[in-house]
């Protein structure tokens, strides 16, 4: 035991961790900062919140092609290799662009409470954490903060009865999601006497018979489970369009990029370090959960006339293309699931801050009819969300078209050309539903005069994030696309 | 700017559009003004192509430019590589050309949100110009699709009573295809990188080495000829065009009918056919059926219309037909009439269009019942539209007759001379449809008192329509200022056609460089 303490004492090296903590620490002196300021003002917590991300940004790039030495520590259990630093960075991203969003929109649904941004850190954090983690422990803990975090974030209006609907199903079922994870991580404990995920790699390939073992086929598909749950797979996507609907807009547009990548990032993590090994078994599994998650969420997708809820049902269609890239465990895939990612990230928060942009209090005029004739009432804001989805139908020149030939790339150079087939018709598919929106924006004559749409600062500058991000990435990805490549581990 | 001349007209227009953000979206007169002197412009910087004699000679790209663009490794890299030849010569030309009338023609026409208009018709001029300019297959789908996003709102925005329909169906058939064509374009990519072939790039220069054999032809042609099929259109995906071309304003049918359609059969010349020779052999007689349903179909249909704009629409389906059948002769004859009718149908039926713009902005109705014995009040419109009629239907001493007569010489003198038995029948029923149609509407009594007091063609209508008109007798007298700087390449894509088919199938030679595997 005392061996045990000393390993773990000498492996100490904050600096494999030390995003997460910059913006754990930044999270808890807003805790504090909050308990004395006055009610109902909290501008000056989302602008120190954006200095935290800021500061952690500066932090997280700073490890990028570090040698192995400095960046991993705690015996193993962490690695900020450029892996979790390009996920790192999406994340970052992500709550970036939430937070910017946040402010004016909390104020106008009435909860302007100060809570809200710490919580959002914390679970930056914890996704940092996912993405960094190399002992199934640690992802397990980065997995438990993030979705904490989450589940406050998502009923944080606790009057709204939709917003406490989203937050319990999402606790319930989240729950209930990880406990399958942690029965996976006992049953692979059980399995290979560790929970490293390079040292299960290394076990199972020196065991090979281990891979026919029933305990292990189990445990992975029990760690997928609670993996796939997290990224909104079908058919553990039951509680996506729920949730997304009934959270507040700029959380769900965050819950729909950061915790997601995260997912994604521990996902690949333990399945090619880890599972290589038995890759044919859950390729063969994610070939067609990614086929019915595309077919499903985009085919539900068409029938929503709330637009939060299509472009729910649109995010497990993106996690399906995303999920080809998996499938297709290449090297051109996956850092193409790295790319898509940032490429979601930008383009759906995007979209999320148009929409906060659009809402009235209570946003009961987000949905089809209500944004008749917007494009006309408000053209620099209907401009921007008609760049936004064409890039999320993957139409060039935007980041939705890169990403989505990165992915596809991989899958047809793997030789998976029908999942391709299968990935671009069902981007068709999805044509008609975006397509719609559009139809509505300009092809109607307005009803209103969308007077109650302000110029939010924070919103504002999210959208001109997003749009700058989406268009540059769209016209010149070469560099970013080498950043992913260089970003596998 | 001669070493970026092509660059330089692609984005001139993208340019434009940047000056028509700053200006006031009430002023409509300004904005009009400046997208015309825009467009007019970029005609100008084109220019000095038509000029220049190399294209007499060579049958190599010209004006290339070629800047590494996208590169990640090993994974994939991508350039901006454009260049032009004397197949996209006249069509960048036509392009070019075509575009200050479209202007023109939205003067009155276009009334509300003129800025959004005009901004939409530089954009799709940057897109289509960059499409035919590409030499990098990569490059060449992001101007294919980029044509979407502009024509889908022209439209949608400004079209007629069905236009929420027909902008939608228009954008998911196009793209469907596109779609498919992408996979096929990143198989070949791939195909050829694990063959051991240094691609950097999707250049088609490279892929038109590769060897590729002959089961994996069939699959990747059809996925390109499915994708430009439906752009040409051919029957039976040529459904969308009917929709789109009625509900569009005059500028968007104009264009759609001018220029956009023969994307679909540039494609086959540039990529679909030289890539993929031996399934091109395979699949011809197929194709050349349905290109022969397409004239006769195209024209019954056209016979039954009672809206002026669908009759012209249906006409586009057949005489895109007959574009189509003078490639797949593959010979001299059929592949230069092939080409020049493209430039004609651009032409003529661009100028139809217009025609059919004018009376709609005088009557707001197009149908053929409404009118009757218009020549009396309106001689000089009677006068062009009989040109354009005539040039229609292909008489001779106009363009049509010329590359009519090209096409059908050459389909007969190939194995496709049944085929062009059966398309001759569709020049005739183009006779009947334009002519009885023209009888219709110009001739007769003056029976309708709302057709009285009709105001001739004004100055600016002439104007638009002169230029039109110099083309219809050039082409029609001359065609050689043409066809002499087609040849060499059209001679080249025959050698790449025919030529090493022959080789492989006779000799079993690989004559090709490289083999993919």
């Amino acid at each position: 035991m005392e061996n045990l303490v000393q390993i773990a004492i000498n492996n100490v090296n904050f600096g494999a961790i030390m995003p997460a903590l910059v913006l754990s620490l930044f999270g808890m002196a807003l805790l504090l900062i909050n308990v004395f300021s006055p009610r109902g003002k909290t501008a000056h917590v989302a602008w120190i919140s954006m200095v935290g991300i800021g500061v952690t940004a500066v932090v997280a790039v700073n490890a990028w092609n570090k040698p192995f030495q400095e960046i991993t520590g705690f015996a193993g259990h962490v690695a900020l290799d450029n892996f979790a630093t390009f996920f790192n960075i999406i994340f970052l991203v992500a709550a970036g662009l939430t937070i910017l969003m946040s402010d004016d929109y909390l104020k106008r649904e009435g909860y302007p409470v100060g809570e809200y941004y710490p919580l959002i850190l914390l679970c930056t954090a914890g996704a940092m954490l996912m993405a960094s983690g190399i002992n199934l422990m640690t992802i397990f803990l980065g997995l438990e903060v993030l979705s904490v975090a989450l589940y406050v974030l998502a009923g944080f209006f606790r009057d709204q009865a939709r917003s406490n609907e989203a937050g319990l199903k999402y606790f319930f079922l989240g729950a209930f999601s990880t406990g399958f994870l942690l029965y996976g991580i006992a049953l692979l404990y059980g399995v290979t006497g560790t929970t490293n995920v390079a040292e299960i790699g290394g076990y199972l390939n020196a065991n090979p018979g281990a891979y026919s073992n029933l305990m292990t086929v189990a445990g992975m598909i029990l760690l997928s489970v609670g993996f796939l749950f997290k990224i909104a797979i079908v058919p553990f996507h039951m509680w996506a369009p729920d949730v997304y609907q009934g959270a507040p807009t700029p959380i769900t547009a965050f819950m729909s990029a950061g915790p997601k990548a995260a997912a994604f990032a521990a996902f690949l993590r333990v399945f090619f370090l880890g599972l290589g090994g038995m890759q044919a078994d859950w390729t063969s599994l994610l070939w067609v959960l990614a086929v019915l998650t595309m077919f499903v969420g985009n085919v539900l997708a068409i029938y929503q006339t709330n637009l939060k809820r299509m472009l729910a049902y649109s995010s497990v269609a993106h996690a399906g293309y995303a999920l080809v890239g998996m499938v297709a465990a290449n090297a051109v895939g996956v850092s193409g699931v790295l790319f898509y990612m940032l490429a979601y990230t930008l383009m759906n928060l995007g979209a999320f801050a148009v929409l906060v942009l659009l809402g009235k209090k209570g946003e009961d005029n987000l949905t089809l009819d209500g944004i008749a004739g917007f494009g006309y009432k408000r053209p620099y804001l209907g401009v921007a969300l008609t760049i936004f989805l064409f890039s999320l139908m993957g139409i060039p020149p935007t980041v939705g078209f890169t990403g989505k030939f990165y992915i596809f790339a991989g899958a047809v150079k793997a030789g998976y050309v029908w999942l391709a087939i299968l990935g671009v018709l069902n981007s068709a598919i999805s044509l008609y539903y975006y397509l719609r929106v559009m139809v509505y924006m300009y092809f109607k004559e307005p009803t209103e005069d969308f007077s109650w749409v302000k110029v939010q600062v924070g919103a504002v500058i999210s959208v001109l994030i997003a749009l700058a991000g989406v268009l540059y990435l769209g016209v010149i990805p070469g560099k970013v696309m080498d950043l992913a490549k260089m970003a596998l581990f | 700017m001669s070493q970026h001349l092509l660059s330089w007209m692609t984005f001139l227009p993208l340019l434009g559009l940047l000056v028509l953000l700053f200006i006031p979206r009430d002023n409509g007169g300004l904005l009009k003004g400046i997208t015309l002197v825009v467009t007019i412009i970029t005609f100008f910087v084109s220019l000095p192509l038509a000029f220049d004699d190399v294209f007499k000679t060579s049958a190599a790209m010209q004006y290339t430019e070629f800047v590494p663009w996208i590169s990640v490794g090993s994974y994939f890299q991508m350039n901006y590589n454009i260049g032009i030849d004397g197949i996209s010569l006249w069509l960048v030309l036509l392009t070019t050309f075509i575009m200050p009338i479209a202007v023109l023609s939205t003067w009155n026409a276009v009334d509300k949100n003129i800025k959004g208009f005009m901004a939409l018709l530089l954009l799709l001029e940057t897109a289509m110009l960059g499409a035919f300019i590409a030499l990098d297959l990569f490059l060449f789908y992001i101007f294919w699709e980029l044509m979407l996003i502009p024509m889908y709102f022209m439209i949608g925005i400004w079209g007629g009573k069905n236009r929420i329909y027909a902008a939608i169906k228009f954008f998911i058939y196009t793209a469907v295809g596109s779609l498919l064509m992408l996979v096929a374009i990143m198989y070949i990519y791939y195909a050829a990188v694990q063959s051991g072939v240094a691609m950097d790039g999707f250049s088609i220069a490279h892929f038109y080495d590769l060897n590729i054999p002959a089961h994996l032809q069939t699959w990747l042609f059809l996925a390109f000829a499915f994708s430009f099929a439906i752009k040409v259109p051919m029957f039976p995906v040529h459904t969308w065009l009917p929709d789109a071309h009625t509900e569009a304003p005059t500028a968007g049918s104009v264009i759609l009918a001018a220029i956009m359609l023969k994307m679909g059969t540039y494609g086959y010349i540039r990529f679909a056919m030289p890539l993929f020779p031996e399934a091109t052999q395979q699949f011809i007689p197929y194709l050349s059926l349905l290109a022969v349903i397409g004239i006769i179909y195209g024209a019954l249909v056209a016979m039954m219309q009672d809206d002026v704009k669908k009759l012209v629409a249906y006409s586009s389906v057949s005489h895109l037909g007959f574009v189509m059948l003078g490639i797949f002769a593959l010979n001299m004859q059929g592949l230069t009439g092939g080409m020049l009718q493209m430039v004609n149908h651009g032409i003529s039926t661009g100028a139809l269009f217009l025609i059919v713009g004018f009376i709609y902005e005088r009557r707001h109705t197009r149908a053929i019942a409404d009118f009757g014995g218009l020549a009396k009040v309106m001689p000089v419109f009677a006068t062009i539209f009989m040109i354009i009629t005539f040039s229609s239907i292909g008489l001779p001493g106009t363009n049509g007759f010329v590359g009519e007569f090209l096409i059908l010489l050459g389909a007969f003198e190939s194995e496709l001379r049944w085929f062009a038995v059966f398309a001759t029948t569709g020049v005739i029923f183009a006779a009947v449809y334009m002519l009885w149609m023209f009888q219709r509407v110009m001739f007769g009594e003056l029976k309708n008192p709302a057709n009285e007091k009709l105001k001739d063609l004004s100055l600016r209508e002439v104007v638009i329509m002169i230029p039109l008109l110099v083309f219809v007798f050039w082409i029609g007298v001359y065609p050689n200022t043409f066809l002499e700087k087609m040849n060499p390449s059209m001679e080249q894509l025959m050698e790449q056609v025919n030529g090493k088919h022959q080789v492989a199938s006779v000799e079993h030679v690989n004559h090709r460089q490289v083999d993919v595997k």
